[in-house]
């Protein structure tokens, strides 16, 4: 099933069941967000605090630098608060 | 063909027992309420003397009580409960979580009042507060009902093109605590109505699901609407189950029982022990050549709006009874349900509402009489003054 796309009451599962598991992957909470943690790659000295702390396992590593998700990154800005280097600043999107 | 049948002694509560009992339950969690007590210790009887092959989960409330039982109802258990009064109010959010979670439980009500002032006896009060949260809703009038009701309920809920919880309601301590001799079904005779579970919804590892996820506004209503839709089903499979339960056991039910209905000018709607007294009434009173009737319903929610509204059409008044107060609305509960009921289709009809019984206030011969002089006055009448009427309260 997919949750992306909208079933009228006939067609939704009975008593609301997700009949599979790792749907919340498909759905994306980017939208909720009102400021956008941007990182400094320059600043960032890798330590992964911010991995540590994201709520919402937003921060990616990609080719040994670190990334945000922004599909699923909902702006709480913990990570920019919690960044030793202050490496992370909030822009409002 | 109809089984072979004994006659026991039995109270309202150790009817609903008995009835579990024979139904195969495999979960009960409760927690101990007067007057509902009984239900619950009665069945833990039998699960000590090994009688049943049920898992007893005792918990420290009546909101544990009931999620113990969602619980074990989502793995494919069949799963019966029993409370009271406060307790139910303490199931109150639970309630509407088993409803929303389309498990088929099963749970004894010994109605009684609600708190403040404190009271232990028997009035609607505690179903009304929670008529609204999904449940079938059935009304027994004595413990005969009660026990062929707890078994129809489990066919009924279980019902694939169902799966809803049901209550069956007993006036505390008048039926609850009062014995009368019950015709019971043989075990056999049971088990043949009520095969095990059908539906495939359970909770299985190798098909992980989730269960009771949020869903915001973008889908939270589908799933309410869903569920209006299975409420709208019940009708149709109860009729059916009924009408398999009269083949086993010679006694046949629906959504409610009629006396006199055929030339009455008045009547009498009620539901649960009152019934009896009314119809005690009626009778007598069609014996003196008065066109008096009467309309038990058994089955309140779904609330049979259509066919009820048909069993009114040729009255010209009616008195309906409720033994509880919607403070603050027009009408006692039972009645709003019957003017919507009527809505549209019977505008001549005059409707009267008396609150009785509060807090375990007996209704005699003589109020009931008084509520048929009531109508009888009424249905002569051009107009109608005072609709609601409290009976059996002091000035």
């Amino acid at each position: 099933m997919s949750i992306v796309e909208k079933r009228g009451w006939r067609g939704v599962p009975l008593g609301a069941t997700i009949p599979e598991p790792g749907t919340s992957a498909l759905y994306k909470t980017g939208a909720w967000r009102t400021f956008k943690p941007v990182i400094d790659q320059g600043k960032c000295v890798k330590c992964l605090i911010c991995w540590i702390y994201c709520p919402d396992a937003a921060i990616k590593r990609k080719d040994g630098e670190v990334e945000i998700d922004y599909e699923y990154c909902k702006g709480c800005g913990i990570c920019a608060a919690e960044c030793p280097v202050k490496a992370i600043r909030m822009e409002e999107e | 063909m109809k089984a072979m049948a004994k006659r026991i002694g039995l109270t309202g509560n150790e009817a609903i027992a008995y009835a579990a009992k024979q139904c195969d339950v495999d979960v009960v969690s409760a927690y101990p309420i007067t007057p509902q007590t009984i239900i619950v210790e009665k069945y833990s009887e039998y699960v000590a003397d090994g009688e049943v092959d049920t898992e007893l989960v005792n918990v420290e409330s009546e909101h544990s009580a009931l999620s113990a039982c969602i619980g074990a109802s989502l793995t494919g258990a069949r799963v019966f409960t029993a409370t009271a009064s406060q307790g139910l109010a303490l199931m109150h959010e639970v309630l509407y979580i088993a409803s929303g979670l389309r498990c088929p439980i099963v749970m004894g009500i010994a109605n009684r009042a609600l708190s403040a002032p404190l009271n232990i006896h028997g009035d609607h009060s505690d179903m009304m507060g929670s008529r609204d949260c999904g449940w079938i809703q059935i009304f027994a009038e004595n413990a005969q009902e009660a026990y062929d009701w707890t078994i129809q309920a489990f066919r009924l809920s279980e019902d694939p093109g169902v799966l809803l919880p049901s209550c069956v309601n007993i006036d505390g301590f008048i039926i609850s605590h009062s014995m009368e001799g019950v015709e019971v079904l043989e075990d056999g005779a049971v088990r043949a109505f009520l095969p095990p579970r059908s539906d495939a919804r359970t909770i299985d590892p190798e098909r992980p699901s989730t269960i009771g996820p949020v869903a915001l506004p973008d889908y939270y209503f589908e799933f309410k609407r869903q569920q209006a839709e299975a409420m709208r089903k019940v009708p149709p499979v109860l009729e059916k189950v009924c009408r398999e339960f009269e083949k086993a056991s010679g006694r046949g039910y629906g959504k409610f029982q009629s006396y006199g209905m055929r030339d009455a000018k008045t009547a009498i709607v009620c539901m649960g022990s009152a019934a009896g007294t009314a119809r005690h009434v009626a009778k007598a009173l069609r014996g003196r050549g008065e066109r008096v009737g009467m309309v038990k319903l058994w089955l309140y929610r779904p609330f049979p709006a259509d066919e009820l509204a048909r069993e009114l059409e040729g009255l010209r008044s009616v008195v309906v009874m409720d033994r509880a107060i919607s403070f603050g609305a027009p009408f006692g509960p039972l009645c709003s349900d019957v003017i919507g009921a009527v809505h549209g289709k019977l505008p001549k009809l005059k409707i009267l509402n008396a609150i009785y019984g509060l807090g375990g206030r007996d209704v005699t011969t003589r109020d009931m009489e008084a509520l048929y002089r009531d109508g009888l006055r009424a249905a002569g009448a051009k107009a109608l003054r005072a609709p609601v009427k409290y009976v059996g309260v002091r000035d």
